[in-house]
């Protein structure tokens, strides 16, 4: 993200003017210090992809070998003709869209809290951070437990007898959601903290004097100067969310419905080892994941622009 | 104590060759056996075992993703029944010549051998087996007037007896391998079965959309739709049911062998009434039709070899003989609970004081219907799972709709 945001400023300087030997040189040596970054990047990631999009292209089962045939883009045609694949969709959708609004409203209040505390700063700030240096798996498991018939704690403070949490599918989701929103609301809170902290103080003071109040300060000068912090937040989470595993394996194991996408390839890929039929779901995934990326990063860059503009 | 086994395995010496097992988790029976095999051989080999995942699914999972990496690691593997067939096919497992298949599949359990034969050759050798009775509480029978062993026992029947009796029949109905035991046995039992000529690949015959498929239907429909139901039978698996039956509604459970074992310990421990094990009864896995009698699932355990382990012709087939002995099958029924893949092990007097209804698992196991025989197998049990869930949903349609799924889902033509 960085690199797409600052590329154009280096670029600025030399520019269309005629390029000096020395900054040849520097281009030169730039690149070749790069590339075994570049070159471990194609092994570890352009490698499997290309062979995720061939594979994806066969009737393939890892137990199976000598069945295997060709049938160019039947499964994506499958997959995409699949009712279960547009429902994982819409559960997927569903929890990236509560997850990541839930937790900027909530990540932007903890990041004023943590901008603004006058003691105990650290505290403060560490105790916020706390969730988001669990694991996963683990927090799923707590979370789980908590919420277990059996072992948990949540119906006998709440009073609910012995209402089965995982039983059905939307309890089954909001505890998963709960659990994403309490993981993760503490990454969004420490990104905006740090946009916060961009956002100059002379400006909210000079909108004190010229009479806003609170709300027009947060709103026309604070959220404004942190556009860019906001997005890479939302960004970063949306692509998060849209690929949870964890928290739906340990909790559900996808069953009452609360399979997302990347709970659906594991399944096809892993558990059935049905290699071509899991890989074109992989890499609808990974279709999708581009274009929020893309959409984003557009978005991104019109935003950019408005903020330095006219605002 | 099963570290301690599996430690004093390791004393042999550092040049020794070494094998390895992956083992189901079983509180240590087999790496107890792994030593005791580790010490007659005499310093020839030593077993070392590690513990796969506890459900079945999962342990097929973490096998077929060394074999599919050509571990050479994987000496012997405890293997699912279900299992060997897709293994085989793939061509993970060292198949056993002739010579070699007689011994170990000499006065063995035949569904054990069947299950472990693939295209004609046998592919793992059968260790335990294992099967569904009927458990049922003795006072609850009485009450309902009812014998749960006569001949001729059927589930309506016994959905009637704990209906009258106002307690519960528990079965295994989570969306999970346990549910496809009760519907392959049900399938079975009504004379039918789910996939025929399964060597054909995703051309098998599919089978459940029959007569016997919706007599299967109409039993769990039946019972979940019932008061004899367990409240939470659509994720019941062994342990749920087992509760049932000790809790104030129960009455009768289908279950594996294992039940003995766990109620008399829990009885000691004092975790369960002491007075529930002599109250427990036993009979023959119910019939579906009155005049056909049933056929009991089928489970157990078979040791493959590993088609990429160095010794795979050599030590391996020594240690996995040795393991599979009559008396060391006895000694691992004794030791664990699970029965003996061969039938003379149920006449041995010591058997039979610890396991009174030895002789009711050992007619069991001979009549016992194996689940599908396919290189498909997962696939085909979770299309049955996806469409039979929950016992509650299904009803007369449901045999047709499953049928239809298992085809498309063998043929790439829909997710599972």
């Amino acid at each position: 993200m960085t690199a797409v945001q600052s590329a154009p400023v280096a670029g600025r300087p030399a520019g269309r003017a005629e390029v000096s030997d020395r900054s040849r040189a520097e281009r030169r040596l730039g690149l070749l210090l790069s590339a075994p970054a570049v070159l471990v990047m194609l092994v570890v990631t352009a490698y499997p992809l290309f062979n995720a999009l061939y594979l994806s292209l066969f009737s393939y089962r890892l137990t199976a070998p000598d069945d295997r045939r060709f049938v160019w883009f039947g499964n994506y045609a499958t997959a995409l003709s699949d009712p279960l694949f547009w429902q994982d969709v819409l559960t997927t959708f569903l929890v990236t869209a509560i997850t990541v609004v839930v937790e900027l409203v909530i990540g932007f209040a903890l990041a004023m809290v943590m901008h603004r505390a006058l003691f105990m700063r650290r505290t403060v700030r560490t105790a916020i951070l706390l969730p988001y240096g669990i694991v996963t798996v683990i927090s799923a498991f707590a979370w789980r437990y908590a919420f277990d018939l059996q072992s948990g704690f949540v119906n006998q403070w709440f009073g609910l007898g012995d209402y089965a949490w995982f039983s059905g599918r939307w309890s089954s989701l909001s505890v998963i959601i709960l659990s994403e929103i309490w993981k993760t609301t503490p990454f969004v809170s420490l990104l905006l903290l740090a946009g916060l902290a961009q956002v100059p103080r002379d400006l909210g003071e000079a909108a004190t004097v010229d009479g806003a109040t609170a709300w027009q300060r947060l709103w026309r000068v604070t959220v404004p100067n942190m556009k860019a912090a906001i997005l890479v937040a939302v960004l970063f989470r949306t692509l998060d969310a849209w690929r949870i595993f964890d928290n739906v394996f340990v909790m559900t194991s996808g069953q009452q419905h609360t399979e997302t996408l990347s709970f659906l390839t594991y399944r096809q890929t892993i558990s059935r080892t049905a290699i071509g039929l899991g890989d074109a779901v992989g890499v609808l995934l990974f279709l999708s994941v581009v274009l929020i990326a893309v959409v984003f990063i557009r978005g991104f860059r019109v935003d950019l622009s408005q903020v330095r503009g006219d605002r | 104590m099963l570290l301690a086994g599996g430690l004093a395995a390791c004393g042999g010496g550092g040049g020794t060759p070494t094998l390895r097992w992956y083992t189901n988790p079983d509180d240590g029976g087999q790496a107890k056996l792994a030593a005791e095999c580790t010490r007659a051989s005499g310093g020839r080999y030593k077993i070392e075992t590690s513990v796969l995942p506890i459900d079945a699914t999962a342990q097929r999972e973490q096998l077929v993703r060394r074999l599919a990496a050509k571990d050479s690691g994987l000496d012997i593997m405890s293997l699912d029944p279900v299992f060997v067939a897709e293994a085989a096919n793939a061509g993970f497992l060292r198949a056993f010549p002739p010579n070699e298949a007689e011994q170990f599949t000499r006065g063995v359990f035949p569904p054990a051998v069947r299950n472990s034969t693939w295209e004609g050759k046998l592919y793992a050798a059968p260790f335990w087996a294992n099967t569904q009775i009927l458990w049922y509480r003795k006072s609850v029978a009485k009450k309902a007037g009812v014998d749960p062993s006569a001949p001729g026992f059927t589930w309506d029947k016994l959905i009637d007896a704990a209906l009258r009796s106002g307690t519960t029949v528990g079965a295994q109905g989570n969306k999970y391998e346990g549910y496809m035991v009760w519907v392959n046995a049900l399938i079975a039992s009504a004379g039918g079965q789910i996939i025929g000529s399964a060597e054909k690949g995703d051309d098998a015959t599919i089978g459940i959309d029959s007569s016997a498929g919706h007599r299967a239907a109409q039993v769990i429909s039946r019972l979940a739709r019932s008061r004899a139901a367990s409240p939470t039978l659509s994720t019941d698996i062994e342990e749920q049911a087992r509760s049932l039956l000790n809790g104030p509604r129960g009455g009768f459970m289908v279950n594996w062998g294992y039940i003995w074992r766990a109620e008399n310990g829990d009885a000691e421990d004092g975790v369960i009434d002491k007075r529930i094990p002599a109250d427990l009864g036993w009979a023959r896995y119910p019939a579906v039709d009155p005049g056909r009698p049933s056929k009991p699932p089928f489970g157990g355990i078979e040791l493959g070899i590993g088609a990429y382990g160095k010794y795979r012709d050599t030590l391996a087939v020594e240690a996995v003989r040795c393991v599979t002995s009559t008396p060391n099958m006895k000694k691992y029924m004794i030791d664990s609970g699970n029965p003996a893949a061969r039938a003379e092990v149920f006449d041995d007097p010591e058997i039979v004081k610890e396991f009174p209804m030895a002789g009711l698992i050992r007619d069991s196991i001979n009549a016992a219907a194996p689940r599908p025989i396919t290189p498909y197998y997962t696939d085909v049990s979770g299309a049955v799972q996806s469409r039979w869930h929950p016992p509650a949903s299904v009803d007369a349609g449901t045999p047709h709709r499953s049928g239809t799924f298992i085809r498309q889902v063998l043929r790439d033509q829909a997710l599972l």
